[in-house]
C-alpha cells in the first residue's frame, strides 16, 4: 500500500502522528507436537494506513476483533509492531526499539517520547493501582520522569485534578471510593500530567454508565480545546465516536476500509461495510427506529488467523463480486478526503445497497 | 396506570427487593408495578444500580432469600403469586412457561456440556419428551433462531460458538417451550451492533410468530426505542416514568428521562456541542438522598423535592411520572 493516500483536507504543516502500513500479527501455536506443531499468525492489524493532523481527533471505529484497539496500542509503540512505520512528529519511532536479550525494550528516546504522547484506557477499574492513592496515580508520570517532587509535584496533581473536574481535596484517597466516571477522570489527569501532545483514547466511555458518558465526552472536548490535544479516538459507538472525531477511519478484520470526515462517513457511506455498520446502530427516536429499514448482514465476522482471500468483508458483502474474492482492494481516494477500500466503489458510482437509511 | 385487561399475562405489584448488608438496608427495587399483555414487549432502561434487573430476577424467583427479601409485592401470574409459590412449583415454570436470557451466554449455558444435551434436557424435564422428539425439536429450534449447519453444530459444546451464536443458543433453550414471559436481561449488550440487529430482529419475529411477551431490561435507548411497546424507566429502584414507548420518547415527562434522551450523541443529528450531561454521580443505593432520590441531580429541584417523594402523576391515560414538576414542564 505504498499510494496509501491521506485521506484528509490538504495538509498545511507535517502531520502529528503518520501511520504506514502498520502490521501487528501475534503468533499462536497450535497444540501438538513434532511434526503437528504448527505456529500460525493472528493478523490483528494487517496494513493500515492515516495521519493524525495537529489538534485533530481521528475516530477509529469498528467491531469487537477488528483490531482498532490494538492499532491504537501499536501507535503508542505500547506493543512492537511487526510491520510498517510509524512516524510522530517526523520522527520514524518503531527503530526506537532495542533488542534485549530475547525480549525487545523501548530505548532511551523512546521514552522521551512517551512524554508527548498519552493513553486514557477503557476500563478505569483495571487501569488504576487499588493501592495508590489518587495522588500517588496521577503523580507517578510526575515521579517517573523526575519533573516534579514533594510541595511542587501536589501542587501539580492538584492543578490537573482541577483540569478534569475533580475536587482536589479528593487525593488522599484509593480508586475503589470513586464511581466509574470519577475514576475515568482519574485516568485522564494521569494522561495530562506529562503534558503531552497526543492521546489515544481507547473505548473512553464504554465502561460508563449513560448519564456519565456525556460528562467524559464533554471533557475530552474541552481538553481538546483548551490544550490543543491531538487524539486518537478509539470506540465501538459510532455515535460516540461522530460526535468527538472529526475524520472517522473504519475498520474491519484488521484493515481500514473506509475514511473520510465524520460528516461524510455517515451521511454517504460508501463502502458495503460502512452501510451496514450505520443502518445497524439503533437510534434512540422509535419514530425513525419504526420507518427505518436496517441492513442485516449474515454471517460472522471471520476469523483474523485465517482471513478470507481478496476483500476482509466478502463472506458478509451483500454486493460481493467475483474478483471480491481474490484481490484485496486498496484504500483509495474517490472524493477529496474519502478513501474507500471496495473494489465496487473505487474508481467508479459509489455503490449504494438498495433500501439502506 | 395499566388496568389490568384479559390479554395480561404478568403482573408485578408493589415489588420491594431488599438486601440485609452489615451496616444498611440497600433497597434494590423500591415499590415496583408493571405488567406485560400478550405478544406485547416491555422495555425496563435503567442505569447500573437502578434496580432493572433484580425487578425481573426478583419476578422468576432468582434472587437468593437470604440475603435478599421482600417487604412487599406480588408477581401474579395465571392467578397464583409467585412470590409466595413453593420452590418446586416455580421450577416447573421457570423454563417453561417463563423463561429468561441473560446479557454473557457463557455464564448460562455449561460449558462441560454439549449444547444438545443443555437444550434437550429442557424439553425432556418439563414436557416429558422423549429423547428422539426432543433432539428434533431442538434442532428444528436452532434453525429457528438461525444456526446454520444445526444437525451438526448442536453437538458440539458452547465455546466452539461464537458470542452472537451463543447467544442465539441461549435465545432456542430459552424459547423451546414457548413460554409466554420471555425476560431478555441486556440480551445484545456483549454484542456487536451487526450482530445486535440480527438478534433483536429474532426476538422480534419469535414474539410475533409465538405470542410471547417480552421484558427488555437495558440501558440502551436506541434498543428501547426500536423494539419496545411500552418503556418504564427505573431510576434507584423505583419506576420514575412509565408509557407508550413513541410517547415517552416524542414527549418525555421526568427530569431524568429527558437528562438521558438530551445527554446522547446522535448518529442522526448533527454534532451538538456540548452534550447536555445529567450533573452528578449515580445514586448509591445504601444511602440515598431523602424525598425524591433524583433531586440532587435535578434542574428543577424544589424544597418538597428534597423532602417527598413524588406520586405517578398522570400525563395521558397510559402515560405518567413520578416528579413535583410534571404539570408544570412543558
Amino acid at each position: 500500500m505504498t499510494d496509501a493516500p491521506d485521506a484528509s483536507s490538504p495538509p498545511l504543516a507535517l502531520p502529528l502522528v503518520e501511520v504506514r502500513d502498520l502490521a501487528v500479527h501475534f503468533p499462536i501455536v497450535r497444540p501438538g507436537g513434532g511434526f503437528f506443531r504448527r505456529v500460525e499468525q493472528v493478523r490483528a492489524v494487517d496494513g493500515v494506513s492515516f495521519s493524525v493532523h495537529r489538534g485533530e481527533t481521528l475516530g477509529l471505529v469498528g467491531e469487537s476483533g477488528c483490531g482498532k484497539s490494538t492499532t491504537g496500542r501499536a501507535v503508542l509503540q505500547l506493543l512492537r509492531p511487526t510491520g510498517g512505520e510509524v512516524l510522530f512528529d517526523g520522527q520514524p519511532i518503531q527503530s526506537l526499539w532495542v533488542r534485549r536479550g530475547n525480549r525487545w525494550a523501548w530505548d532511551g528516546r523512546l521514552r522521551d517520547l512517551r512524554r508527548r504522547m498519552q493513553m486514557v484506557f477503557q476500563d478505569p477499574h483495571a487501569s488504576l493501582n487499588p493501592r495508590m492513592t489518587v495522588e500517588a496515580i496521577v503523580g507517578e508520570p510526575l515521579r517517573n520522569f523526575r519533573l516534579a517532587a514533594g510541595r511542587d509535584r501536589r501542587e501539580r496533581v492538584r492543578e490537573l485534578l482541577e483540569t478534569v473536574g475533580m475536587d482536589p481535596r479528593f487525593m488522599r484517597r484509593y480508586p475503589h471510593e470513586f464511581s466509574g466516571g470519577q475514576r475515568q477522570r482519574i485516568g485522564i489527569a494521569r494522561a495530562l500530567a506529562l503534558g503531552p501532545e497526543f492521546i489515544v483514547a481507547d473505548e473512553p466511555i464504554s465502561a460508563l454508565d449513560v448519564s456519565i458518558q456525556a460528562q467524559i465526552l464533554n471533557l475530552l472536548a474541552r481538553l481538546r480545546q483548551d490544550l490543543g490535544l491531538t487524539m486518537l479516538f478509539v470506540a465501538h459507538d459510532l455515535a460516540a465516536v461522530r460526535h468527538t472525531s472529526d475524520r472517522i477511519a473504519v475498520m474491519y478484520l484488521g484493515r481500514i476500509v473506509e475514511l473520510a470526515s465524520a460528516r461524510r462517513i455517515v451521511a454517504a457511506p460508501l463502502h458495503p461495510y460502512t452501510q451496514a455498520l450505520i443502518s445497524a446502530v439503533p437510534a434512540p427516536d422509535p419514530v425513525v427506529e419504526r420507518s427505518r429499514r436496517r441492513i442485516v448482514l449474515s454471517g460472522e465476522v471471520p476469523s483474523p488467523v485465517d482471513p478470507p482471500s481478496g476483500c476482509p468483508f466478502h463472506t458478509r458483502c451483500p454486493l460481493r463480486e467475483d474478483r471480491c474474492t481474490r484481490e484485496v482492494p486498496r484504500l483509495t481516494e474517490v472524493a477529496p478526503g474519502h478513501a474507500v477500500a471496495c473494489h465496487l466503489v473505487t474508481g467508479g458510482p459509489a455503490a449504494r445497497i438498495p433500501g439502506t437509511l | 396506570m395499566n388496568p389490568s385487561s384479559p390479554d395480561t399475562v404478568l403482573e408485578v405489584l408493589d415489588l420491594r427487593t431488599f438486601f440485609r448488608s452489615d451496616d444498611t438496608i440497600v433497597k434494590a427495587v423500591d415499590g415496583v408495578s408493571f405488567s406485560v399483555r400478550r405478544g406485547e414487549t416491555l422495555g425496563i432502561v435503567g442505569e447500573s444500580g437502578s434496580g432493572k434487573s433484580v425487578a425481573c430476577l426478583s419476578a422468576l424467583g432468582l434472587v437468593p432469600r437470604p440475603p435478599a427479601y421482600h417487604p412487599s409485592g406480588a408477581i401474579r401470574y395465571r392467578g397464583r403469586d409467585l412470590l409466595a409459590l413453593p420452590e418446586r412449583e416455580l421450577e416447573q415454570l421457570r423454563g417453561d412457561r417463563l423463561a429468561m436470557i441473560f446479557q454473557d451466554p457463557m455464564t448460562s449455558l455449561n460449558p462441560y456440556l454439549r449444547v444438545s444435551r443443555q437444550l434437550t434436557e429442557v424439553l425432556e424435564v418439563h414436557k416429558a419428551a422423549s429423547a428422539t422428539a426432543a433432539r428434533r425439536s431442538a434442532i428444528a429450534m436452532l434453525e429457528r433462531v438461525g444456526i446454520p449447519d444445526a444437525a451438526r453444530r448442536i453437538d458440539q459444546y458452547p465455546h466452539q460458538f461464537s458470542g452472537g451464536m451463543r447467544q442465539r443458543v441461549m435465545i432456542a433453550m430459552a424459547l423451546l417451550c414457548e413460554p409466554e414471559v420471555l425476560f431478555a436481561d441486556e440480551p445484545t449488550t456483549a454484542l456487536d451492533v451487526t450482530i445486535q440487529a440480527q438478534i433483536l430482529e429474532l426476538i422480534a419475529e419469535l414474539k410475533q410468530n409465538l405470542g410471547t411477551a417480552v421484558v427488555l431490561v437495558t440501558h440502551d435507548l436506541g434498543v428501547v426505542a426500536g423494539t419496545t411497546d411500552r418503556v418504564a424507566v427505573m431510576y434507584a429502584g423505583r419506576i420514575v416514568e412509565e408509557g407508550p414507548t413513541t410517547e415517552v420518547f416524542a414527549a418525555p415527562a421526568h427530569p431524568y428521562t429527558r437528562g438521558l434522551l438530551e445527554s446522547l450523541p446522535r448518529l442522526d443529528a448533527a454534532p451538538d456541542e456540548p452534550l447536555s450531561a445529567i450533573p452528578g454521580l449515580p445514586p448509591d443505593l445504601g444511602h440515598l438522598p431523602g424525598g425524591c432520590p433524583f433531586h440532587p441531580r435535578c434542574g428543577h429541584t424544589g424544597d418538597r423535592c428534597r423532602v417527598e417523594y413524588p406520586p405517578a402523576v398522570p400525563r395521558s391515560a397510559t402515560h405518567a411520572a413520578s416528579c413535583w414538576h410534571v404539570e408544570g414542564l412543558p
